[in-house]
């Protein structure tokens, strides 16, 4: 069904139409939570880029004078604005500069396990032999004990190190990506277009990337922002138990850890970095809300429509 | 049935052995527990005889097959820690882990299904908008941040409730409302959905066309329809809410299995960690049983 709207709208297309980016921001527009969302994102990558080479030193200066100084004091330095942790370091610095590794982790960790567990899924779903029989119950075998827990106890028995926390965390998700693909490969590959592909001659490579990957592509997008959200708490809560990144480097989900002595005397060394953990949770799961209305042609309307009925 | 039973079972099972299997082996990559159970000026011959005793003088190999013929007679092996048969202090922390979880679960499943049911009648009113914000918030939520956040604010601040430890019914509050917040969220929304589709379809439709009040449409007619989707996330947020327990037992010095693994890991106690990994997963095992049956019962059409 869905692929005959497409045809009569790209038939419909007359050259005064505006480009995919100037539609793709009006879709945005549409919705107010995901475009918040979307500027604050947009602002932690910022950080994440270019925080370590502006801030690492300022960051990392210990201040034995400004030992847990209290936040809000707005006089002094912009970097001491949220106060300073126990070592007198400033604490908004260091959230900007932990943004990166953060962020890293997280980035590293979707997009293997997006590319691993959807490749499983596309080869899994499309053959008919053995293979498809055998490709879901590895997903069987990873979902069927907690994944923090499993984490946890990999994590101990390998070293910490980031390539290490990458690697373990993709792992737990893969299976996320790899029974969506499979499912939906399942239902495409028996639509007509798929079959008039195979009649014409196409290549199973070409069937796979060309005619299949394009339909799946935007619900792969949107459970990975989801993922993203996910893994970024997983990662936190390892950092959190000791296990995830280790001194000097820095995450947020450290900080908080690295706070939690101090928690009667000075809240701020713990709250601020999980106020950050939480907005970009919030952002992303926000914008994976919005992502599935906009990249879904049959509900892209709610949108342009003024997205008051969004249900 | 038995033959829908026999299969989960297998499966289940191999991936269990699988488990097992890795962590055997890489557990013993963590290093000698004789080097952390000894003084450092332990003479040599002490040193052979603790590992004599813990079975640690014998090539892996054959360990690992020692230890898989004990697990055939249900011998899950000693702690070297606490000297006694680690399935008994296991299955000890496990009471303390399912109780919380039970419990939590109740509550979450109660508050969700209530609340999402209300959101999804009220559609776009202002209940809803705030149910929904709510549960996005929840669903974003740190639970270790939430944890001490709430320790600070209740504990500290006000001087309510307990800090740690357990005891006393006060003791309780804070790990179930930490533990609490994820899977309401989750399973909120999953319910709204879920609710908003069945409240669409003919047959509620039907019911209220005959005069059927507004109350009894929603919690008899649509809500057992709409349970189908909300008992898999139900499952799956029980099967998580492990993966909370970790943290908040061990923010909360709650003595669960989740708390027990990580200072059995610490510790090198390798029949602990491996008891209480296949007394989880035996757990997950059954709980997954459960919501089978449970779909069988809301759904005549289903049959195994």
């Amino acid at each position: 069904m869905s692929d005959t709207h497409t045809t009569v709208a790209a038939a419909r297309k007359d050259p005064g139409e505006p480009g995919p980016l100037r539609t793709f921001l009006k879709l945005l527009r549409a919705d107010k939570p995901a475009t918040c969302a979307a500027i604050f994102l947009g602002l932690v990558i910022l950080c994440a880029l270019f925080g370590p080479m502006l801030l690492e030193a300022v960051s990392s200066k210990q201040n034995l004078r400004g030992r847990n100084a209290v936040p809000f004091l707005f006089g002094q330095d912009w970097t001491m604005w949220l106060g300073g942790d126990q070592l007198g370091r400033p604490l908004l610095a260091r959230i900007i500069v932990a943004a990166s590794n953060t962020m890293a982790i997280a980035t590293g960790a979707v997009a293997a396990s997006l590319l691993i567990g959807s490749s499983l899924g596309l080869v899994a779903g499309y053959s008919r032999g053995r293979l498809g029989q055998m490709i879901p119950r590895l997903a069987d075998v990873i979902m069927s004990f907690p994944s923090l827990l499993l984490a946890v106890i990999v994590l101990y028995m390998l070293e910490p190190s980031v390539g290490n926390i990458v690697l373990v965390l993709a792992i737990t998700r893969i299976p996320v990506y790899l029974r969506t693909t499979r499912a939906e490969v399942l239902e495409i590959r028996e639509r007509m277009f798929v079959q008039a592909a195979i009649v014409m001659g196409a290549s199973t490579p070409r069937i796979i990337f060309r005619h299949i990957l394009p339909v799946i592509l935007p619900t792969l997008v949107t459970i990975a922002t989801l993922d993203f959200a996910f893994v970024m708490l997983a990662e936190s809560s390892l950092s959190f138990l000791g296990i995830g990144i280790q001194p000097p480097e820095v995450t947020w989900g450290l900080m908080v850890a690295q706070g939690r002595p101090y928690l009667t005397s000075a809240w701020w060394l713990s709250f601020w970095p999980g106020l950050a953990i939480i907005l970009t949770t919030l952002s992303l799961n926000l914008l994976s809300n919005w992502m599935r209305i906009a990249l879904d042609p049959t509900q892209r309307w709610r949108l342009e429509t003024g997205g008051k009925k969004n249900g | 049935m038995q033959r829908f039973l026999a299969k989960r079972a297998v499966s289940s099972g191999v991936s269990l052995i699988l488990l097992v299997i890795a962590v055997f082996f890489l557990s013993r990559l963590t290093g000698d527990p004789t080097d952390l159970y000894l003084p450092i000026d332990a003479s040599q011959e002490a040193r052979e005889n603790f590992r004599a005793l813990h079975g640690l003088d014998q090539p892996l190999i054959v360990q690992f097959f020692s230890y898989l013929g004990d697990l055939v007679r249900l011998d899950f092996g000693e702690s070297i820690r606490r000297a006694r048969p680690a399935l008994e202090v296991v299955t000890e922390a496990f009471a303390w882990t399912l109780q919380l979880a039970v419990i939590t679960m109740a509550i979450v499943s109660g508050a969700a299904i209530t609340l999402g049911s209300l959101a999804a009648f009220n559609l776009g009113g202002i209940f809803d908008r705030i149910a929904t914000f709510f549960s996005l918030i929840g669903a974003s939520a740190p639970d270790f941040w939430v944890a001490i956040v709430a320790i600070v604010v209740f504990s500290v601040g006000f001087g309510w409730l307990p800090t740690s430890g357990t005891g006393t019914v006060w003791h309780w509050i804070l790990p179930i409302a930490v533990l609490f917040i994820r899977p309401f969220g989750l399973i909120l929304q999953v319910v709204r959905g879920s609710m908003i589709t069945a409240l669409g379809s003919a047959y509620v439709k039907t019911a209220r066309a005959k005069g059927v009040g507004p109350r009894a449409t929603i919690f008899v007619h649509a809500l057992r329809n709409a349970m189908l989707p909300v008992l898999t996330v139900i499952g799956d947020q029980a099967a998580a809410l492990l993966n909370g327990a970790v943290v908040v037992e061990t923010i909360f010095g709650f003595p669960g299995i989740g708390k027990l693994m990580i200072d059995s890991i610490l510790q090198r106690d390798f029949s602990v960690v491996l008891a209480s990994i296949m007394v989880t997963a035996f757990a997950i095992f059954l709980m997954n049983i459960l919501i089978d049956l449970a779909y069988a019962a809301l759904d005549p059409r289903i049959r195994y």
